[in-house]
């Protein structure tokens, strides 16, 4: 089997698996890493949002054999270390804002928002609501407005 | 012998163990409001009045022996273990209030986790029917305020004081010299050798510290740092990605299979094997199952409701509707509303990992009835239940879905048949074709009034046939003979027990009748209601208009209590009831009270062409709901700030279930396959002001709240987009007739995984 070798979270990993698998499925069932969750496995629910070179991406729709070693993919779990702290601000916010229902989207929305703010950011211009109503997350406990504010509140903490 | 040791007296016990484990009955309240049995026969009208859903499962809860204990550590940790399922309401939150409230520790040193099953509890382990705070509300205070009195006992020898010298704080025990000791140093010494049963008092209401103040989440940390567990997340040993491939119709039956040599052959696959509801493939990485499942060449039986459509069941319903009888001769008013099928799957799928041996099997899953699940997957594996252990896990949403084990059952037969452990998740494709739904069903009513009277109102609901085969039927059916509904089965008596007629509308009838057996359906959050209640607020607007009423005036004269109005009032007042707004665009307004609570939505909805015209990639955009208020009491709110996250779901529900979510039906499948085909509320639909109101205590005892939010707020959508566009409508959700994706195949079962990932970075 092909080994592949990128770094998660700041760890370079090399795996044996075959090419075609998915990066979704290489952290959760390889390496363990279960932040990302599955709820479609078609780039749809976004409920493994994560980031790969500071980008959001999904990892359900990534062939593992895209990455390459130097490519840093940067999962829920490894956030914080991005900042340097022990919780990320959009993190902070979403404590603030009691934001999580069952919390199984909670992970992807989280990345999804720090990825909208960056983006927001580089073009020197605030969120507005149809930034908001961009977010492609699926909530089903349905604790949307509670994200609009927190995603807010943490962009103003970025 | 309540009552001879006072109101707020009430009996538990002190358990044999080498640290203080306390202990009350689950079923112990204060009062049940059903006592006597001369209450029982007062006539059907009025019978939520007397008795509900709530009452019925807490009667059924107290003839059992089971006990629920709080636990002190030599960590000064103090332990529960909750026999319910926390999917995401709060629960877990909220008991770890009620613990740190009798027993004066920070919220933090309390310890809940989620109790296996236990067939001991019969009835008591199932979390359905908002029921939760209201049956444990109680006990856990009395196990807790029992811990607290044994700690102070333990302390009074060690600091050599009177116990009435002794006060707690933050988890420690404090002498009057300023002396503590903690609660870790004295849990073996406030432990007991023997049981013994012991009386005490609670903590009045005026006095709470913890109670009705908004708290966080205790799992908040967890959650948003991914540490937070579900089932796919537990490291089971050898327990590897399992699927199963499915018919392309609803419940369809493997005849044979192709190529299984094949399949098992494929990268990465350990087992290819029949079961009973399709291929089950087991691999190293789910990835490989999609894959495998995808490869499959299967044969299949036709299915449960093999042909079947929207419009075919929508003429079996219309034959099995229950006369309305002959119209009074005084004015009605008159509607008849048509609610389609619904998904209820939540983000995380079916799934459970289970480990089944030759004389035992270990099965982990969010489950809402474990001890249903434990005794039904024991029959199916031919052990007995004391050697299945049923882990119940937290779940990732539920919505009423886990209510059911479909996949814990699978997993147990798949572990079984192939003598290793698995790890089963449904694809979302499975989820939404072959999960439990709501059922498809038709409301009538009639109201009949003169002059500024009404004089009768009648309901006949009629629906698909709504599984309640998780344990709820067997309340029902055990508690049946003591309830004044006569020999109906239990889909009635849960409709009558769950239906309150808030108005006083005269002589009231609500009946349901149920069709087709066919469908995978299940009790989706709120289970009747939200139809129920959208009809009748569609028509009490009808009538208004037709007294020549302000809607919210209308209400106001009608309903029954202050309580009620006190609800309508804030939203009316919050909201600006009446305010101007712009062609195109209106206010609604609903009532609706349940679980003992009772609740008002005031949305403001915008069905402008250029709004509901906007573009949305691959979704619906359809009229906005601009902004909702809305104002709930529950008696007692635990955690007002749970409370309105449990309304925020309710309303994003609502707003679904009026507008956008449905499944079509046709040639006996499903359609829907993702969530871009099933149109959940999403962040486009979301109300750009939402304000909920926690109306201040009225009782001592918590209502229900889980479920609440859902139809008063599906309700006030429906009749402010009636009144946006001059049209009650009367199906839904509006958009229904209206295809919005292009059908995924059928088979394979599920779609392919993508491999575009990086060319979406952004």
């Amino acid at each position: 089997m092909p080994e592949r070798t990128f770094r998660v979270n700041g760890e370079q990993v090399t795996v044996n698996v075959p090419d075609d698998v998915r990066l979704l499925w290489v952290l959760r069932d390889v390496l363990g890493i279960t932040g990302p969750k599955y709820g479609c496995g078609i780039n749809v629910c976004k409920a493994c949002t994560s980031h790969l070179n500071g980008k959001e991406v999904n990892p359900c729709a990534i062939p593992v054999k895209d990455l390459q070693p130097a490519d840093e993919v940067t999962t829920i779990e490894g956030l914080p270390a991005t900042v340097g702290r022990e919780l990320h601000p959009m993190q902070q916010a979403w404590l603030d804002h009691d934001v999580v229902q069952c919390g199984y989207c909670q992970p992807g929305q989280i990345m999804a928002a720090v990825a909208l703010v960056r983006r927001v950011a580089a073009q020197g211009r605030a969120i507005t609501d149809d930034d908001l109503d961009g977010l492609r997350n699926i909530c089903r406990c349905g604790t949307y407005f509670r994200i609009r504010e927190a995603v807010k509140a943490g962009a103003a903490n970025m | 012998m309540r009552e001879s040791i006072g109101r707020r007296r009430f009996l538990g016990y002190v358990l044999a163990a080498p640290t203080l484990v306390t202990a009350a009955e689950i079923g112990l309240r204060p009062t049940v409001a059903a006592a006597s049995s001369a209450e029982f026969q007062l006539p059907s009208p009025g019978i939520t009045d007397i008795v509900d859903l709530n009452d019925l499962m807490t009667v059924a809860a107290a003839p059992t022996s089971g006990l629920i204990s709080v636990g002190v550590g030599q960590d000064g940790m103090v332990s529960f273990a909750l026999p319910r399922a926390e999917v995401g309401q709060g629960i877990t939150t909220s008991t770890a209030m009620l613990i740190a409230e009798e027993l004066s520790v920070p919220l933090d040193r309390v310890r809940v986790t989620l109790a296996d099953a236990r067939p001991e509890l019969v009835f008591n382990q199932l979390t359905g029917g908002s029921n939760t705070t209201f049956a444990t509300y109680t006990p856990i205070r009395v196990a807790a305020a029992i811990a607290r009195r044994r700690l102070l006992e333990a302390a009074a020898i060690e600091l050599g004081s009177a116990v009435t010298d002794l006060s707690v704080r933050d988890g420690m025990i404090v002498d009057r010299s300023g002396r503590s000791i903690g609660f870790g140093a004295l849990a073996d010494k406030a432990a007991s050798v023997r049981i013994e049963q012991v009386s005490v008092e609670l903590t009045p209401r005026e006095s709470f510290t913890v109670i009705g103040k908004p708290h966080s989440r205790i799992d908040a940390l967890d959650a948003v740092t991914g540490r937070k567990k579900f089932a796919m997340d537990l490291d089971v040993p050898d327990a590897k990605p399992t699927m199963v491939c499915r018919a392309p119709t609803l419940n369809g039956k493997v005849g044979s299979v192709a190529n299984l040599a094949e399949v098992r052959a494929m990268a990465g696959v350990t087992d290819v094997v029949v079961i009973s509801t399709g291929v089950a493939v087991r691999a190293e990485t789910f990835g490989q199952c999609i894959d495998a499942v995808r490869a499959l060449r299967v044969s299949w039986k036709p299915g449960t409701a093999a042909g079947k459509s929207d419009e075919i069941v929508r003429r079996e319903l219309e034959r099995a509707e229950l006369s309305l009888g002959l119209p009074p001769l005084t004015p009605t008013v008159e509607g008849k509303f048509t609610f389609y099928f619904r998904g209820n799957s939540a983000l995380e799928t079916n799934c459970a990992i289970a480990d089944v041996r030759a004389d035992r099997a270990e099965i982990w899953s969010a489950l809402k009835s474990p001890i249903v699940a434990q005794r039904t997957i024991a029959a199916k594996l031919g052990l007995a239940p004391s050697r299945v252990a049923v882990h119940v896990v937290q779940g990732g949403g539920s919505f009423g879905r886990k209510l059911f084990f479909d996949a814990a059952l699978e997993a147990a037969e798949v572990s079984q048949k192939i003598g290793k452990p698995v790890r089963l998740m449904w694809h979302r494709a499975d989820d939404a074709r072959q999960g439990r739904v709501h059922p498809m069903a038709t409301s009538r009513v009639r109201v009949s009034y003169l002059g500024g009277t009404v004089l009768g109102y009648e309901q006949r609901h009629t629906s698909v046939a709504t599984d309640l085969g998780h344990g709820l039927g067997e309340i029902i059916t055990a508690t049946a003979a003591q309830l004044p509904v006569g020999d109906i089965g239990f889909s009635e008596t849960f409709f009558l027990l769950s239906q309150t007629m808030p108005y006083n509308f005269g002589a009231t009838s609500q009946l349901l009748s149920e069709t087709d057996k066919g469908f995978n359906t299940g009790s989706m959050r709120n289970v009747y209601s939200p139809d129920v209640a959208c009809a009748r607020e569609l028509i009490v607007d009808q009538l208004a208009a037709r007294m020549r009423k302000d809607p919210y005036r209308f209400r106001r004269d009608f309903l029954r209590d202050d309580r009620s109005r006190a609800v309508l009032d804030k939203v009316a007042e919050v909201g600006g009831w009446g305010r101007a707004l712009p062609a195109g665009t209106a206010q609604g307004i609903a009532f609706h009270a349940e679980y003992k609570s009772v609740s008002a939505a005031l949305v403001e909805i915008d069905c402008r062409p250029e709004t509901v015209n906007r573009p949305i990639r691959e979704g619906v955009a359809g009229p906005r709901v601009t902004r909702a208020v809305f104002a709930v009491d529950v008696g007692l709110a635990v955690n007002p700030r749970g409370l309105e996250a449990q309304m925020m779901g309710g309303i994003s529900d609502g707003i679904a279930l009026a507008l956008t979510s449905s499944l079509h039906l046709r040639d006996g499948y499903f359609l829907e396959a993702s969530w871009d085909n099933y149109f959940y509320t999403r962040q486009w639909n979301t109300p750009l002001a939402l304000q909920i109101i926690v109306m201040p205590s009225t009782s001592e005892q918590p209502g229900g709240a889980g479920e609440l939010g859902v139809a008063p707020a599906m309700a006030a959508v429906a009749c402010a987009y009636g009144r946006a566009t001059g049209t009650m409508p009367t199906s839904f959700p509006i958009n229904h007739g209206t295809l919005s994706f292009e059908p995924k195949p059928t088979v394979p079962p599920v779609p392919p995984s993508p491999t575009d990932g990086l060319s979406h970075a952004r």
